[in-house]
C-alpha cells in the first residue's frame, strides 16, 4: 500500500470536499488508503456521479411502452418490434477535445461505441453535435480552426476504421465556445431482444475477466479533469487524454458479440471514465455482489504501475466481463481467435465489497453500493438563469433581403457542412437511407425491414435567453425533423453542456433546461432513456451558453425518403403552419440577429406545443401518403434560408413565392418561429385536406421553377437570385474558412 | 454462384459485400476467415473494404501476409475470379496480384461521396455487361485511393486494355483517372469505389450491380 499520508491538501487535490471526505471515512469506518482515496475521487467526481444534476434529472420522463431499458445502464434500449431492439446514447467529450482535439474526439467516439456494444448491440450509426469558437473575426480563429480540424479528423479516424457510418449531426460556431468546444457523440446499435446484455455481475465464484488493451498510465483522472473548469494550466493535462485505437475496438466489438453468443457471459461492462474502478464497482453494485481482483493479473503496458494508477487508468478499448464458472475457456477461445488478450483477474464474491489486491495484499476494500450509488447528492442553490443580453433590440441596419440571404447562407452555422461530413464514411454497412444533409438521418434495419430516424438538435442562443424554452424548442425541432422525414418520434437521449454548477445562475440554467426537457419530452411522448451531463464548461471564468443537446430517435417503414430538395418545376409550394408570428424581441435570438446585427437579445421564438404536435402529425401523414415531393422544416435562418436549401438539389429546381404578411420583410423572411414545414407537392388539394383535418394553416405560397429563387411580399419583389449564386455562397463558405 | 468473402481483422465492408451478393443478387456467400489456408469450393473471391489489421504500417501491407492470401494467390493463378474492393484493392496491389500502388488522396483527406465512373473496357469478367456509353454512379470511401504507377506500367495497362474503370470526376488524384485495374490474365480486378454499396434503389444507386452481374454472366459463359 502506498505510504502517502492523507493530508487536507491531498484531499483537495482530489477535488473532494472535507464533507465528502468525512463521508468516505464513515463508509469505511476508517481513514482511506491512498488508492481508496483515488477510487472515491473518480467515482464521486461530477462526471461519474452526477452529484449536482442527479436531483433534477429525476424530473425527466424515462418510461414508455417501448422502453426496454431506461437510464442507469450503459445505454437506453427501445423495442422496435419483430423481436429487435435499438440501444442508443449521447455522450460528451468536451474537455479532452479542447486539450487534444484529435484524440479527444476519437476516444469520444470510441467510448460511446463501447457503451452500445457492451449491451450486446452492434453499432450501426453515429451522429455528432459539435460546437466551436468562430473561425472568422475572432482573435482565436487560428486555434479554433485547429480544434475543428483535429476534432473532425479524430471522429473520421475512429468511426471510419471501426466501420460505423457517421450519418448526421450539427456544427455551430459561436464565440462562447472559444475556450470550450463541445463534442457530443451519439451512437445507436441494434440487436435481438433476447441478446441484450447488462452490466451486472452475478454468481458468487464466477470469474471476472479483463479483455482488450493493456492498462497504461494514460487518462488517469480523466473523469476528474472533466469535472473542473479550465485554467491556463489545463494544457498540462494533455497526458490525461487517452489515445484511441479504432482497430482494436473493432476487434473488441466482434469478439464481444461472438463471446456473448456462446452463452458463457453473465455480464459485461466497458471501461470508460474511471476505468477499472468504475466497471468493477458498478457491476458489483448492480448485481448486489462483491468483486475481488488481483492487480498483478491485470495486463499492463508499463512496468512499475501502482495500484492507484492501475485502478484509475482510462486506457481505451478495455472491457470487463463476468463469465460462467467452468465455461471460461469458451470465452477465452473467442478472444484468442480475434487476437485479443483476455485474463482472469478476479472473482465474484458474496460480501458486496470491491476488494483490490496487489501482490496478494489488500490495497482497497470498499462497499460497492456506497461507492457506486451513494455518491454525495447536492441540491445546489439556483437563482435566476444568468444572462447579460438585453431584452429589447439594440437597433441594427437591415441590408436588402438578397444580400442578407447570401450572408446567412455563407455563415458558419448555416453553410454547407460538406467539408466535414465528406471526411466521414457515412455509407458503410449499406444501410444509410438518408445521410448527412438530410432532414433527419435514416438508417434501415435490414433484419426487420423498417427504418430508424435520428436527429440531434440544440440551440445555445435560444437556451441562453431562456434555458427552459431553449430546451423545449430543441426537443420540438428534433421531433419535427423526424416527422418531416416521415418518422414517429419514440424516445430521446440528452447531453447537457453547462458551465460551473457551483454558480447559482449557472445552476439555474441547468435546472430550467432539465425542466423544459422534461415537459417537452413528456408532451411528445419521447421518454429520455439515458444521456450525459457535462458541467464546468468554463475557461478562465468564461462560461459557454447553456447548451442542452437532444437526440431523438423515431421509427418508420423503410422507404425512399422524402427529399429536402425540390424535385420538379411546376409544383405547388406549401408553407405548412403558415408564415407565423415574430416580434422584435423574438427576432433577437435568430441567425439574422447573429450574422447581420451581430447581437443577441430578447427571447427565443414562441413555442405552442399543441400546435407543434398538430403540424408534426400533419406532415407525417402527408409524407407517408406520398403527397410531398420535398419537405423541409423551417429552423435556423427561417423561411428564406429554407427556400434556398430546398433549391440546392441536383435537379436545380427553385421556387417563386409571394408572401401575404404584415411583418417587416426582413423579419418575415428570417424569423425562426417553430412549427412550420416547407413542402412541394403535385397534389395541393389533398395536402390542404390533411392540413385542415389537423387544424393547421397550409397556404400555397408559390410554385417551383427552374434554376431560380424569387421571393416577393404582396407583389413587391424582395429576392430574385439564381440558384448557382446562392449555392456558391452556401457550399464554399466552410472550406474557405478552414483553409 | 458461390462467392467467398474474405474477413480480415478490421474488414468492415464484408457485411456489405455479403448482403449485396446474398440478398440483392441471390447468390451463395461463404465468409472466409483470414487464417484459413483453404478457400473451399467457391467460384469467385471478394476481398472487401475496411481497415485490415488497422491498415497500420501501410494499407494492405500486413494483410498480404495473411495465411488466406496464399490460397487467394493460388486461386488466382488457377484462373479463379478475384475482386478486390477498396481495402481489398490495396491488398491485391500489396500482394503483387495487381500492378501499381494506392497512395494518400491528393487532398490528404478521407473522402466519402458518390463519384461517376466509366467502364474503360468491357473485355473482362467484371465489366462484360457494362456499357462504355454511360456513366455509373458509385460511392467511394477512402483516404488512400490515389492510384499510382510509373509511366511504363500505366502505358502497359492502357496498351493491354487493363484499365477497368475510370473516374469522370477524379476525386483523389489517381493517375490517368484510374479507378480500377485488371491483371494480365483478366481474372483479378481491384477497384477503389464500392459497387456493393450501390446495389439497391435505397442506397441511392444501383449502378454497382454491373460488376456483379458481369461476374454472373461471365460464369454462365465459362
Amino acid at each position: 500500500m502506498s505510504a502517502a499520508a492523507i493530508t487536507p491538501d491531498l484531499i483537495a487535490q482530489h477535488q473532494l470536499t472535507p464533507d465528502e471526505y468525512q463521508k468516505i471515512v464513515s463508509i469505511l469506518g476508517r481513514e482511506p488508503s491512498y488508492t481508496e482515496l483515488g477510487i472515491f475521487s473518480v467515482m464521486w467526481s461530477e462526471h461519474c456521479s452526477y452529484k449536482s444534476s442527479r436531483l433534477h434529472l429525476k424530473k425527466l420522463p424515462t418510461r414508455g411502452k417501448l422502453v426496454v431499458q431506461g437510464p442507469g445502464e450503459n445505454a437506453g434500449i427501445i423495442d422496435i418490434g419483430q423481436g429487435y431492439v435499438i440501444a442508443f446514447k449521447i455522450e460528451s467529450h468536451n474537455h479532452p477535445s479542447f486539450i487534444e482535439p484529435f484524440q479527444g474526439a476519437a476516444t469520444g467516439v470510441g467510448g460511446i461505441l463501447r457503451d452500445i456494444f457492451t449491451m450486446g448491440a452492434r453499432p450501426v450509426a453515429v451522429l455528432d453535435s459539435l460546437r466551436f469558437g468562430r473561425l472568422d473575426g475572432s482573435p482565436n480563429a487560428a486555434r479554433n480552426r485547429r480544434i475543428l480540424n483535429g476534432v473532425v479528423s479524430g471522429i473520421a479516424h475512429y468511426g471510419n476504421c471501426f466501420g460505423v457510418p457517421t450519418v448526421g449531426g450539427e456544427c455551430i460556431f459561436e464565440s462562447c465556445y472559444d475556450g470550450n468546444p463541445l463534442v457530443n457523440v451519439f451512437a445507436l446499435g441494434v440487436c435481438r431482444k433476447e441478446d441484450i446484455f447488462y452490466a451486472k455481475a452475478a454468481g458468487v465464484g464466477n470469474p471476472v475477466i479483463y479483455v482488450g488493451a493493456r492498462t497504461g498510465r494514460d487518462g488517469i483522472h480523466g473523469a476528474s479533469m472533466a469535472s473542473a473548469e479550465f485554467t491556463e494550466e489545463s494544457k498540462q493535462k494533455r497526458p490525461n487524454v487517452q489515445v484511441g485505437d479504432p482497430f482494436l475496438e473493432k476487434l473488441l466489438l466482434e469478439a464481444c458479440i461472438e463471446a456473448m453468443h456462446t452463452g458463457a457471459v453473465v455480464g459485461i461492462q466497458d471501461m470508460g471514465a474511471a476505468g477499472l474502478t468504475c466497471s468493477t464497482c458498478e457491476m458489483g453494485s448492480r448485481g448486489s455482489v462483491g468483486i475481488e481482483i488481483e492487480l498483478d493479473r491485470v495486463p499492463q503496458r508499463e512496468t512499475g504501475m501502482t495500484p492507484y494508477e492501475i485502478m484509475l487508468s482510462e486506457s481505451q478499448e478495455r472491457m470487463l466481463l463476468v463469465a460462467d464458472k467452468g465455461r471460461e475457456e469458451e470465452v477465452f477461445q473467442v478472444f484468442r481467435k480475434w487476437g485479443l488478450e483476455a485474463s482472469e483477474i478476479g472473482v465474484v464474491t458474496d460480501d458486496g465489497k470491491l476488494r483490490v489486491k496487489h501482490h496478494g495484499k489488500v490495497v482497497a476494500e470498499i462497499p460497492n453500493r456506497e461507492l457506486a450509488d451513494e455518491a454525495p447528492l447536492y441540491d445546489r442553490p439556483h437563482t435566476q438563469p444568468g444572462r447579460s443580453a438585453p431584452l429589447d433590440s439594440p437597433g441594427y441596419a437591415s441590408p436588402n433581403e438578397e444580400t442578407a440571404l447570401l450572408a446567412l447562407l455563407g455563415s458558419g452555422d448555416l453553410c454547407s457542412k460538406r467539408w466535414i461530413w465528406q471526411q466521414y464514411d457515412h455509407l458503410v454497412r449499406s444501410a444509410t437511407v438518408a445521410g448527412p444533409g438530410a432532414e433527419a438521418a435514416v438508417i434501415r434495419i435490414k433484419e426487420t425491414g423498417t427504418s430508424v430516424a435520428m436527429s440531434l438538435d440544440g440551440n445555445g442562443r435560444y437556451s441562453y435567453l431562456s434555458p427552459r424554452e431553449g430546451a423545449m424548442l430543441a426537443v420540438a425541432e428534433s421531433c419535427r425533423n423526424l416527422s418531416t422525414a416521415g418518422a414517429q418520434p419514440v424516445a430521446a437521449t440528452n447531453c447537457l453542456n453547462f458551465g460551473n454548477p457551483e454558480r447559482p445562475e449557472i445552476m439555474a440554467q441547468l435546472v430550467e433546461a432539465i425542466e423544459g426537457l422534461a415537459d417537452a419530452c413528456r408532451f411528445f411522448d419521447t421518454p429520455i432513456t439515458g444521456g450525459n451531463v457535462s458541467l464546468y464548461n468554463e475557461t478562465l471564468g468564461e462560461g459557454i451558453y447553456p447548451t442542452p443537446v437532444i437526440g431523438v430517435v423515431g421509427l418508420m417503414p423503410t422507404a425512399q425518403p422524402v427529399s429536402v430538395a425540390f424535385q420538379n418545376p411546376g409544383r405547388s409550394v406549401i408553407l405548412l403552419g403558415g408564415i407565423g408570428e415574430c416580434d422584435e424581441r423574438e427576432f433577437g435570438s435568430t441567425q439574422y440577429a447573429k450574422v447581420i446585427a451581430d447581437r443577441l437579445w430578447g427571447t427565443p421564438p414562441k413555442l405552442d406545443l399543441e400546435r407543434e404536435k398538430r403540424v408534426q402529425s400533419a406532415i407525417r401523414e402527408i409524407v407517408n401518403a406520398g403527397l410531398a415531393e420535398s419537405a423541409h422544416d423551417l429552423s435556423d435562418g427561417g423561411l428564406a434560408v429554407a427556400l434556398a436549401e430546398c433549391s440546392f438539389g441536383s435537379a436545380s429546381v427553385g421556387a417563386r413565392v409571394d408572401l401575404d404578411s404584415d411583418l417587416p420583410s426582413h423579419r418575415m423572411l428570417f424569423h425562426e418561429a417553430p412549427s412550420r414545414v416547407l413542402l412541394s407537392t403535385a397534389h395541393p388539394e389533398k395536402v390542404a385536406v390533411i392540413a385542415a383535418r389537423h387544424g393547421i394553416d397550409a397556404p400555397v405560397v408559390g410554385v417551383t421553377i427552374v434554376s431560380e429563387v424569387g421571393v416577393s411580399q404582396r407583389g413587391k419583389k424582395l429576392i430574385q437570385c439564381g440558384i448557382g449564386t446562392l449555392k456558391e455562397a452556401y457550399e464554399q463558405a466552410l472550406e474557405s474558412h478552414v483553409r | 454462384m458461390k462467392f467467398g468473402v474474405i474477413v480480415f481483422p478490421g474488414s468492415n465492408r464484408d457485411h456489405d459485400a455479403a448482403y449485396a451478393l446474398e440478398h440483392v443478387l441471390g447468390q451463395q456467400v461463404d465468409l472466409i476467415w483470414h487464417d484459413s489456408s483453404k478457400l473451399g469450393a467457391v467460384d469467385a473471391v471478394v476481398l472487401p473494404g475496411g481497415f485490415s489489421y488497422g491498415d497500420y504500417l501501410r494499407c494492405g501491407a500486413i494483410a498480404k501476409f495473411s495465411p488466406v492470401m496464399n490460397a487467394v494467390k493460388k486461386f488466382a493463378a488457377d484462373g479463379g475470379l478475384v475482386l478486390g474492393i477498396c481495402n481489398g484493392f490495396q491488398i491485391l496491389v500489396e500482394a503483387g496480384l495487381l500492378p501499381g500502388a494506392l497512395i494518400r488522396n491528393r487532398g490528404l483527406q478521407f473522402i466519402c461521396r458518390e463519384v461517376q465512373l466509366r467502364a474503360a473496357t468491357t473485355d473482362s469478367p467484371f465489366t462484360c455487361t457494362a456499357s462504355k456509353d454511360r456513366v455509373y454512379r458509385v460511392p467511394i470511401a477512402h483516404g488512400e485511393g490515389c492510384y499510382f504507377a510509373d509511366e511504363r506500367t500505366l502505358d502497359e495497362l492502357e496498351a493491354e486494355d487493363r484499365v477497368a474503370f475510370r473516374y469522370v470526376d477524379n476525386p483523389n488524384g489517381s493517375l490517368r483517372d484510374i479507378a480500377g485495374v485488371l491483371n494480365r490474365e483478366r481474372n483479378v480486378m481491384g477497384m477503389m469505389p464500392h459497387p456493393e454499396d450501390a446495389t439497391e434503389p435505397l442506397m441511392g444507386s444501383c449502378d454497382g450491380l454491373v460488376v456483379f452481374q458481369s461476374l454472373l454472366a461471365a460464369a454462365v459463359r465459362a
